[in-house]
């Protein structure tokens, strides 16, 4: 009996979707790249494309870290080919860095403007354009019309569009899919190596839209993710009560 | 400047420079082309010499002929010194042959062109006249035959070698060898000569290539009543396009730089500008990117006069349209016209994109790609660890270290200490001693205690003087 209710219940959850605007169709390229932790915590286990993520990034290191994780994924976004515009207030990132993620540096436009007005003005006309893989814009604030108008012209378009907010004064409601932050771990290597290691990131699925948040470990290392098992952290005050 | 100083042109010929033309203080003082650069210098110690472009020559000479359109409608150009006018049934506009003739002649003298000029019945008498006879400018109806009598064997256009063979045989004057029999002029000389003699007489027809210059991508709209709204321009401008992108869809053309003028009725002049990242036709994707600037015209009292001009235009390279599914790559049309859209409300130069540069030096390792589709020459460097966010300029750090070449151990930061756990390097990048002065620079990968990782350099050596200068550069991700 229970088994069947939980039928029923999955059967009208995937009806439901639909109803809420999900397309399934359009979002089942296959990103073979991401985790499948990550991935589960979507509807339908798929890494939404044509879809605004937020991200937040407080410090210029989470910066550094953010747009690492992007990159990571567009890589996996852009591998056939495509082309992607990156929008900023100056230049910061490194166009030759991008080269190590598996993006082609070259295929990447990036533009520069000072206002957050036009940011978001150039962000939305690039997000209506279908010849673009992805669209990456950096702002601080961004107001719940601002992003309603974005995931609008991505309706159309099925871009992806990418948004870090750098130091947001709050977080507000916003019409985006999914709120990210991601954060840099310390990196490990097999005991006795010098050096720094791969990336390594706590990524936290804030909120997302008909998912479950949750956050996870990842590294980023030869192209490819790889998800780190979570193990209880020992902190160092407990470490002091034990002892 | 040049005008007063006897100057030279000169072009490397084997290993020598030799000089190719000369300006007439300099003829004066016996500098012949052909001469070599240093025995003119020996002449003349103050002689101007300048590099001489071959292309200037052929481009300065078609400019004058289509400028010389003014005077006739068949203008040719003679290579490589020459140009000739068909004048038949212009001269009388001038008041005469005479006045003609001196009226070109003095506008060539304004613009500091010397020249030397003739009129004549045939191509072929004009030609001698104007370069070997001395006096005559004009010749008479029929009078060619006299005119060439004088004139040397070279005034006929024929071959060096066939002139060179004349003179060994002591022919020195046309009148020699225009009465000799044909056959034996053909025999020794070729047939050339015979042509050349027969249409310098005018016995035989020749027809000249005059030069056509291309019509400018213009269109004008002249409106019967003054044009006061923006209803109105639009309009106006939406016809002007049509009509101007018709043209260039017909010749296989596009344009990348439009100027769209509105003449008012006080006497000034309203003007939009637009450019494009790929040679455009698309009248609707032009129109879009002045939409945004129509705001920007003033009609004032009204609008008697449009006119939209192509100032560049390319030819277009057309794209396989494709069948299904559209590529998203650089060269998508889509692509380039939005970024035209964005280019054109908040400017071009805010857009970028990056080529590789064969720089190991970080801040020079790319570069500004010259457009949308410039092809990549050399492959991304992904040798060494490198940044996803770079400072635009390298900051100071304090910096504790333990021994020379060790990475360090602390660094302060934006008034923060941080602790370094983990590290890579060092790795030695040498200035560009032939850009740029300056140190060469060690970076160091390091990791704090937080597992944030920056790049730091430290620029220079360990040395006594302490000249070395610890900066941190990009932070990884």
């Amino acid at each position: 009996m229970d088994t069947a209710k939980a039928n029923i219940i999955a059967q009208l959850k995937k009806d439901i979707l639909p109803l809420q605007g999900f397309k399934t169709s359009l979002n089942t390229l296959a990103l073979d790249g991401i985790p499948a932790a990550i991935k589960n915590a979507f509807p339908n286990a798929a890494f939404p494309l044509g879809a605004v993520h937020e991200l937040i990034a407080d410090s210029l290191e989470d910066a550094a870290a953010t747009s690492g994780f992007i990159s990571a994924i567009l890589a996996s976004i852009m591998k056939n080919a495509g082309s992607c515009i990156w929008i900023n207030r100056s230049q910061s990132v490194f166009p030759p860095a991008l080269k190590s993620f598996g993006i082609s540096p070259d295929k990447i436009i990036f533009i520069y403007l000072k206002k957050e007005k036009e940011i978001l003005w150039a962000m939305e006309e690039a997000l209506k354009c279908t010849g673009l893989s992805a669209v990456i814009g950096e702002v601080q604030d961004l107001s719940f019309n601002a992003s309603r108008r974005l995931q609008l012209a991505i309706e159309q378009s099925q871009v992806t569009g990418f948004i870090v907010r750098r130091n947001p004064r709050s977080l507000t409601t916003t019409a985006s899919l999914a709120r990210w932050k991601i954060t840099s771990l310390p990196g490990e290597l097999p005991a006795g190596m010098p050096g720094v290691g791969f990336p390594r990131w706590n990524v936290e699925l804030l909120k997302v839209r008909n998912g479950k948040p949750g956050s996870w470990q990842i590294e980023f290392g030869a192209g490819r993710f790889r998800q780190i098992p979570k193990v209880a952290a020992i902190h160092p005050q407990q470490q002091k009560k034990t002892g | 400047m040049l005008h007063d100083k006897p100057f030279v042109l000169a072009s490397p010929d084997h290993g020598r420079m030799v000089i190719t033309a000369a300006n007439g203080l300099a003829q004066k003082e016996g500098i012949d082309i052909g001469m070599v650069v240093a025995d003119a210098r020996a002449l003349i110690p103050s002689l101007e010499v300048l590099d001489d472009q071959p292309e200037t020559l052929a481009r300065l000479l078609n400019g004058l002929a289509e400028w010389c359109i003014r005077y006739t409608p068949a203008v040719a150009i003679d290579p490589p010194d020459g140009l000739l006018l068909d004048v038949t049934g212009c001269a009388h506009l001038w008041g005469g042959e005479k006045q003609y003739i001196t009226e070109i002649w003095k506008r060539f003298k304004a613009f500091g062109y010397d020249i030397s000029i003739a009129l004549a019945d045939t191509v072929g008498a004009a030609w001698a006249v104007a370069r070997f006879s001395p006096n005559d400018r004009i010749i008479e109806n029929g009078q060619q035959h006299m005119a060439l009598l004088s004139l040397p064997p070279a005034s006929l256009r024929i071959e060096a070698s066939a002139t060179e063979r004349l003179e060994k045989l002591g022919l020195s004057q046309i009148s020699q060898l225009i009465s000799m029999p044909r056959s034996a002029l053909r025999r020794r000389f070729g047939a050339q000569i015979l042509q050349r003699l027969d249409q310098a007489l005018g016995y035989e027809e020749e027809r000249i290539n005059p030069v056509q210059p291309i019509e400018p991508y213009q269109e004008r709209l002249p409106c019967l009543e003054p044009i006061v709204t923006a209803t109105g321009i639009e309009i106006a401008l939406q016809r002007l396009l049509d009509a101007l992108c018709h043209r260039l869809q017909q010749e296989q053309k596009g344009l990348r730089t439009v100027v769209f003028k509105g003449y008012r009725m006080d006497g000034k002049i309203e003007k939009m500008e637009i450019g494009t990242n790929r040679p455009s036709c698309n009248s609707k994707h032009l129109f879009k990117l002045f939409e945004v600037k129509i705001e920007s015209i003033e009609p004032a009292s009204g609008i008697e006069l449009f006119t939209l001009e192509a100032s560049k235009v390319e030819d277009l390279s057309t794209v396989q349209e494709q069948l299904w599914g559209n590529k998203m790559d650089l060269d998508n049309v889509e692509l380039s016209e939005l970024l035209d859209r964005i280019g054109g409300k908040i400017g071009a130069h805010n857009i970028h994109r990056y080529v590789p540069a064969e720089h190991y030096w970080p801040e020079r390792s790319f570069k500004e790609a010259s457009s949308l589709n410039e092809t990549i020459q050399t492959a991304w460097k992904v040798d060494r660890r490198r940044p996803l966010q770079l400072l635009s300029r390298p900051e100071r750090i304090e910096v504790t270290a333990p021994i020379p070449d060790y990475p360090p151990m602390l660094f302060r930061y934006a008034g923060k200490l941080h602790k370094i756990m983990k590290a890579d390097g060092p790795e030695r990048i040498e200035a560009e001693w032939w850009l740029h002065d300056g140190q060469h620079r060690d970076y160091y990968c390091v990791e704090d205690e937080d597992g944030y990782r920056y790049w730091l350099f430290r620029s220079g050596h360990y040395d006594a003087a302490k000249s070395y200068q610890w900066f941190i550069h990009g932070f990884f991700s």
